[in-house]
């Protein structure tokens, strides 16, 4: 399975991490229907605006380390996490 | 809203979401030509790939190296410019086309199909037009510039060169902005004019305060399609400048396919797809957020009046 298309482990990975973040974001939504609201964030978003844009930042963030740094993509990664928690909490 | 009113509305919706299930094909298509496609160019930026048999796992190093490639830096920056230019230009253009153009009569009809006229041309034949119009010996452009008195070259100088393909940009999708934005005038109702006119406004307030703001929207749709087509113009400066002379005209998309076609480097190529898709994503999504949240805003002062 793995040798079509040379799919590599831990893009496969990423991928699954992306899918079960949207499924259980669906999950959540049908469960609990959430609403617009205003954060901290300079417009009102709703949980999945909110999404986006810490996936969006911590794309940046990781492309910062690589490309200003040489330190490791784990700092990037837990301050990725670190921002994705505060933005869908207080964002 | 009271609690049983709730209640009752709540019975009354059938909770029934079978109809999703139809979108299922098209799910699949845009999986098949959108999802996987984008799969594979992640995938293929961790690798080094040599042929069908042969790939390393790399990691991010591709990504390191695309990030601090020189090359890679001058010709994002040149495309920044370049968009920032297009929409510099276009937009103000566009608007004073628009408000300039007969409203009624055969006259409307003309300049409408002549306004449409560069849209229709495909943008090979855009960028060998201009190949030929700007060429110094037989070309209209370049021989009347020249024997103006001004030296003008797009194949030695770099700034014509740069001159010549804004201007391309502009002759071909002006009309586009021009065009949106005529058809945003015509859907003013007449009252604001007569109220304007009542209240002895003048044009630049007419402009202003009646006409600016009901073209937001079709300004947002302009401003989005000028700055995503610009920014990944390949065809006419290929065609027209083949990136020359040196590599003054050489934009993104063009270093992207040198790298990914002509070295056959597919993993750094990937790896810069990537960061591209992300910036383009980026803006786009700047530029919606803050247009649609403008108007939201303004719509919410409007309802406290």
């Amino acid at each position: 399975m793995l040798n079509w298309m040379a799919w590599t482990m831990p893009s496969g990975l990423f991928f699954i991490g992306i899918a079960s973040i949207l499924l259980v974001m669906t999950i959540f939504e049908i469960r609990k229907p959430c609403v617009e609201r205003k954060g901290w964030l300079p417009i009102p978003t709703t949980r999945g605006d909110r999404l986006f844009i810490g996936l969006l930042s911590s794309a940046f963030i990781h492309l910062s380390f690589l490309g200003l740094s040489d330190l490791s993509l784990w700092i990037a990664l837990a301050m990725s996490a670190l921002l994705m928690l505060i933005l869908l909490r207080w964002g | 809203m009271t609690g049983a009113k709730v209640w009752k509305r709540t019975m009354n919706k059938i909770p029934n979401n079978k109809a999703w299930w139809l979108v299922l094909p098209m799910f699949l298509l845009v999986a098949f030509s959108a999802i996987i496609p984008l799969m594979t160019v992640v995938n293929y930026s961790l690798q080094d790939i040599f042929d069908q048999n042969t790939a390393y796992f790399v990691g991010v190093e591709w990504y390191q190296e695309v990030l601090r490639d020189t090359r890679l830096h001058d010709s994002l920056l040149r495309q920044f410019g370049f968009s920032l230019s297009v929409l510099l230009i276009e937009i103000p253009l566009g608007i004073a086309v628009a408000l300039m153009m007969p409203t009624r009569g055969w006259q409307a009809s003309a300049v409408l199909i002549l306004l449409a006229l560069p849209l229709l041309i495909p943008w090979n034949v855009v960028g060998t037009i201009w190949q030929v119009f700007a060429r110094g010996d037989i070309g209209l452009f370049g021989w009347t510039l020249n024997n103006l008195g001004v030296d003008y070259n797009y194949t030695s100088n770099s700034l014509d060169a740069w001159l010549t393909v804004l201007l391309m940009d502009v002759w071909h999708w002006t009309s586009l902005v021009a065009l949106l934005c005529y058809s945003g005038l015509r859907a003013i109702p007449d009252a604001y004019y007569q109220a304007a006119k009542i209240d002895r406004a003048s044009p630049w307030a007419v402009f202003r305060y009646i006409q600016l703001p009901r073209l937001k929207n079709v300004l947002v749709i302009g401003v989005l399609l000028r700055f995503m087509d610009s920014f990944m113009i390949y065809t006419e400066p290929f065609v027209l400048t083949g990136g020359g002379p040196g590599t003054s005209t050489t934009f993104l998309s063009q270093t992207l396919t040198q790298m990914a076609i002509g070295q056959f480097d597919i993993g750094p190529a990937a790896a810069f797809s990537l960061v591209y898709f992300l910036i383009v994503l980026l803006v786009s999504w700047v530029f919606f957020t803050t247009i649609t949240h403008m108007e939201k805003s303004d719509n919410g002062n409007k309802h406290d009046k």
